[in-house]
């Protein structure tokens, strides 16, 4: 089973299969209103130039001074992927020339990260759960940006950006699918998101992933490998994979040799195209930043960041599957964001936890999906929710007529309850209503009553149906079932 | 007042309480001793129409009874310090018109303390040199037989000159291997580079900075102390800047020196050393005997290894230092063809030829290929030369040495480059320790050139040191004064 399953996972090329294998490095911005070095703003959608103090821009005589805010959300990151909290760790230059880089040099982590060895549960192609290695994370400031666009002979420079914190993420070589890729930054963004070291805004930058792809024959040595950059959303980081990796066997399928290189991803043909090959790879000169002490933590900085841990999603989904009796596919959809597990847990509370979760991510996802909204901007309220649950429940509406106070609730955001009432919905579970109902049914359809009573059962059904359509679907089909049967004998 | 030149912080300080003059005066004086002595080449930027309305501030606390720690005192200040609204260069055509909107720490610690800022003195090329002849606007001349144009030393040239000029009442200096204490040698003043983190770096145009260290160049030991006080202090903007207690370095001077150890390290001497500074030598251990210190010869075996390291450190870090001078942001711009060309252009014709070349050893030493075998190597052996100093400090309190192995040479006449680079053999041990040195002139040589004498200390024992420096400048009682000085 197992070995069908990881087949799956492959390419099939003309001289059998070939074994992708992944590893990622995410850049993820961290959370804080200060930059890493230097206390200008981080807001984004800023003016150009606007969130720039004199350390950012290089001054003559300025010097980079450790944010604390930072170094406690890196530690936070590196406590929820399962990770050793490096208690010394040092930040060195990354040394290179470009014109948004103002001091010519980034002030990384390179020998010693501040959080070492993790790991994280993924959810592979069949559903089950499979640990990646992380490799470690290290702190690094951000560039600025450069506008070629803006001018014809002229580049511009925005250093908004510029010394904004990032958290370096690498994972071991442990991803073997385009999909398995894609479920790691997915559940990397869920993560930080919950724990909220990083807004996960992947359309603003602050989620993005540098992704190494080789190929080999299955459990072979491993291949030469390409880093793809700076791709910042999901379906490309995919895209970009499995177009990688076909073409790497395409090469070694018609003799050829993978050349280690760096390659950028074009959105609009869906390819990857060299941008610079081993030889052309810069000398950064790496030596420890002497502005900068080593970074050496207590162990009690470290416990103290550890007790105040928030929940995180694989804490979250074992107790949703246990608390609410709902299945392991539903509580991870369930906790892939922080806002969809409080309007969960609202809008369960005491009522069928399945029956919740099923309005939740069919109905409720589907109208969001279909409307074109924002989970954020969700009109129905969870309590509004609870309460259509609480009607089906305790068989004031019936699940039908739900699904037609849903739509109506979601158009006005108003109350369940109110609906029904206004427009006269409760279910008939009065016996002389639906006997009335029955009856008129019966008398309309003497025919076919014949029919019945000479034996051709199937009718039955029919006459349900007819009962409902009269009742405009307000009559309780048990009842409706009941007196049906007493009244054709 | 006869003379106003003639007066030392301290005694400048007392007279201004007691209204014998007024700070204004004693500004003009100075700004009249500066156009006297403009032949010296000293002063890059002068800001005389500042100074004269700090002075009126001075005056007015004087006359209210609120005057500050040094009311009134006329600086001159070393281009590496960034100075708000007043032109910062480093000496270097790369920052031609660049106008700090900032004020270094350092000298704003200075001008809080109501010092007056003269203006700008001339070094070598971002501190990179020993005999101010990197300087872009032209070597400084030292004042002593100035006819013979000899150097002022370096880096800190302009400063040490215009102390000893007494074109400054006093200056600041920074010293990365002995740019405070190999000037004020060769200019006969008192040079003083404190412990590394004493003094924060913030705003001080970076040359090395696991090395540079801002300090006074004054022309006695207690006008060292006064001005030490008010440099120093722990700055949150400088994460290598130190948090601990600022004594009271001249209330604190004149304890008596009886019983302590000084050590007379046998590595400093080399063959070229002169013997009147040999002699200088043996004229301190005397001075020091007399006053009942126990002297000791001791061994530094690691001292030869310290400008190898030096010359490795040093230029690794002022490699990357420099990389933001690049024509884009500020200073200047050379235009090109691409971004590249921009960069080739403005940095080949900004930078000097001594910048230049420390630029591209420090490259070569952080090469990946060649990191180990030398940024890596001179940090360990930098390590090891650090640990040899706290070794021999646990068997005595100080270190006497000569600050120079030679007098002030000629301009122009040096000479190889390795030649050039010995003049800090004795200053720039102290500097990869951290550990504070002071300079001090003992006398003249035969050349009637000045002969200055190191001591070495303990991390943060820069009031010891001072205690030391004043038992010998009152033996020596160096009392000469320069044929190029105003007056």
């Amino acid at each position: 089973m197992t070995n069908a399953g990881q087949n799956s996972n492959y390419i099939s090329g003309k001289t059998g299969d070939w074994e992708i294998v992944i590893g990622l490095e995410i850049h993820a911005q961290v959370l804080s209103s200060s930059k890493l070095f230097s206390g200008a703003s981080t807001e984004f959608g800023k003016d150009p130039n606007h969130n720039v103090s004199l350390v950012d821009a290089a001054m003559p005589g300025m010097l980079p001074v450790i944010n604390e805010t930072c170094i406690k959300q890196a530690i936070k990151s590196g406590i929820a992927l399962n990770a050793e909290i490096n208690k010394y760790s040092v930040f060195d230059r990354k040394n290179y020339f470009y014109a948004d880089l103002p001091q010519g040099y980034q002030i990384s982590q390179y020998k010693y990260p501040i959080v070492g060895e993790g790991s994280l549960k993924i959810t592979d192609a069949n559903g089950e759960d499979k640990i990646i290695g992380i490799e470690r994370i290290h702190l690094e400031q951000d560039a600025g940006k450069s506008l070629h666009d803006q001018h014809p002979s002229k580049s511009f420079i925005d250093l908004n950006r510029t010394g904004v914190a990032l958290m370096e993420i690498v994972s071991k070589p442990d991803l073997r699918s385009p999909e398995e890729a894609a479920s790691y930054v997915k559940k990397i963004r869920t993560v930080l998101r919950y724990i909220e070291t990083c807004d996960g805004n992947m359309e603003q930058g602050s989620l993005r992933a540098d992704c190494n792809v080789s190929v080999r024959k299955p459990n072979g040595d491993l291949g030469t490998r390409c880093e793809i950059k700076n791709l910042n959303s999901i379906k490309f980081i995919s895209q970009a994979i499995q177009y990688e990796a076909e073409r790497q066997v395409e090469i070694l399928e018609n003799g050829g040799v993978i050349d280690q290189e760096t390659r950028l991803f074009d959105t609009s043909t869906g390819e990857t195209r060299s941008m610079r090959s081993k030889e052309d790879a810069h000398d950064y000169r790496y030596f420890p930043d002497p502005d900068l002490l080593p970074l050496e933590l207590s162990d009690s900085q470290i416990s103290e960041i550890r007790s105040d841990m928030p929940e995180l999603p694989d804490q979250l989904v074992e107790r949703l599957i246990s608390e609410y009796g709902i299945t392991k596919y539903d509580a991870n959809v369930i906790a892939e964001e922080k806002e969809y597990v409080h309007y969960y847990e609202n809008s369960a509370k005491n009522r069928d936890g399945k029956l919740v979760v099923n309005w939740m991510t069919s109905e409720l996802f589907g109208l969001l999906k279909k409307n074109n909204i924002q989970f954020n901007q969700n009109p129905i309220s969870p309590n509004y929710l609870n309460e259509l649950v609480e009607l089906i429940e305790n068989k004031t509406i019936s699940g039908k007529i739900a699904k037609d106070v849903f739509e109506i609730m979601f158009a006005t955001s108003k109350s369940p309850k109110m609906i029904v009432k206004e427009k006269g919905l409760e279910q008939v579970t009065d016996d002389s209503a639906i006997e009335f109902f029955v009856d008129q049914v019966i008398n309309e359809n003497k025919d076919k009553v014949k029919e019945y009573l000479s034996g051709k059962d199937k009718l039955f059904g029919f006459f349900v149906g007819q009962v409902m359509k009269v009742s405009q679907g307000k009559a309780n089909p048990g009842l409706v079932n009941k007196i049906l049967k007493s009244k054709l004998k | 007042m006869s003379n106003l030149l003639q007066f030392s912080i301290s005694e400048v300080l007392s007279l201004l309480e007691k209204k014998e003059f007024s700070t204004k005066e004693l500004v003009e004086t100075y700004i009249n001793a500066i156009e006297k002595t403009k032949d010296l080449n000293m002063y890059l930027t002068t800001c005389f129409d500042q100074a004269f309305e700090q002075a009126k501030i001075s005056d007015q606390n004087y006359l209210n009874g609120s005057q500050r720690f040094l009311e009134g005192i006329p600086l001159g200040v070393k281009d590496m310090f960034c100075t708000k609204g007043i032109e910062t260069t480093a000496s270097s055509k790369i920052l031609k018109k660049f106008i700090p909107t900032y004020e270094s720490t350092v000298t704003q610690n200075l001008w809080k303390e109501g010092a007056i800022n003269l203006g700008k003195l001339s070094c070598d090329e971002f501190a990179m040199g020993s005999s101010n002849e990197t300087a872009a606007k032209g070597e400084v001349i030292n004042p002593w037989n100035f006819e013979e144009k000899r150097t002022p030393g370096g880096s800190s040239g302009g400063s040490a000159a215009a102390v000893a000029a007494k074109a400054a009442l006093a200056a600041t200096g920074t010293d990365t291997g002995g740019s405070i204490r190999q000037p004020a040698a060769f200019c006969g003043v008192v040079g003083l580079k404190p412990t590394y983190g004493r003094c924060s770096r913030w705003g001080i145009v970076a040359f090395a900075s696991s090395l540079d260290q801002a300090g006074p160049i004054t022309r006695n030991v207690s006008d060292a102390a006064l001005m030490l006080q008010v440099m120093s202090g722990y700055d949150p903007k400088d994460s290598t800047s130190s948090n601990k207690d600022v004594p009271n370095f001249y209330n604190d001077l004149g304890k008596s020196i009886k019983g302590i150890k000084i050590g007379i390290p046998e590595e400093y001497n080399s063959d070229g050393i002169s013997s009147d500074i040999l002699n200088a030598k043996d004229m301190t251990i005397n001075f020091l005997k007399e006053n009942g210190a126990e002297i000791i010869p001791v061994k530094l075996p690691l001292t030869k290894y310290s400008l190898p390291v030096y010359y490795i450190v040093a230029p690794a870090e002022a490699s990357s230092n420099l990389a933001r001078y690049d024509g884009v942001r500020y200073g200047a711009r050379i235009d090109g063809n691409s971004l590249d060309e921009m960069y080739e252009n403005t940095r080949n014709l900004g930078f000097g030829d001594e910048v230049k070349r420390r630029i591209m050893i420090g490259t070569y030493v952080l090469s990946s290929g060649y990191y180990d075998a030398y940024y890596l190597k001179a940090q360990k052996v930098r390590r090891l030369i650090k640990n040899e100093f706290d070794e021999i400090f646990k068997q005595v309190d100080y270190l006497v040495t000569p600050t120079t192995p030679t007098t002030a040479f000629k301009l122009g006449s040096t000479q190889d480059l390795l030649t050039m680079y010995l003049n800090d053999v004795f200053t720039v041990p102290a500097s990869l320790a951290g550990i504070p040195g002071i300079s001090l002139p003992i006398k003249l040589d035969k050349n009637k050139l000045p002969v200055g004498i190191q001591i070495l200390g303990k991390d943060f024992d820069e009031q010891g040191l001072l205690n030391v420096a004043q038992v010998i400048e009152s033996c020596a009682s160096f009392k000469d004064t320069p044929n190029g000085v105003a007056s």
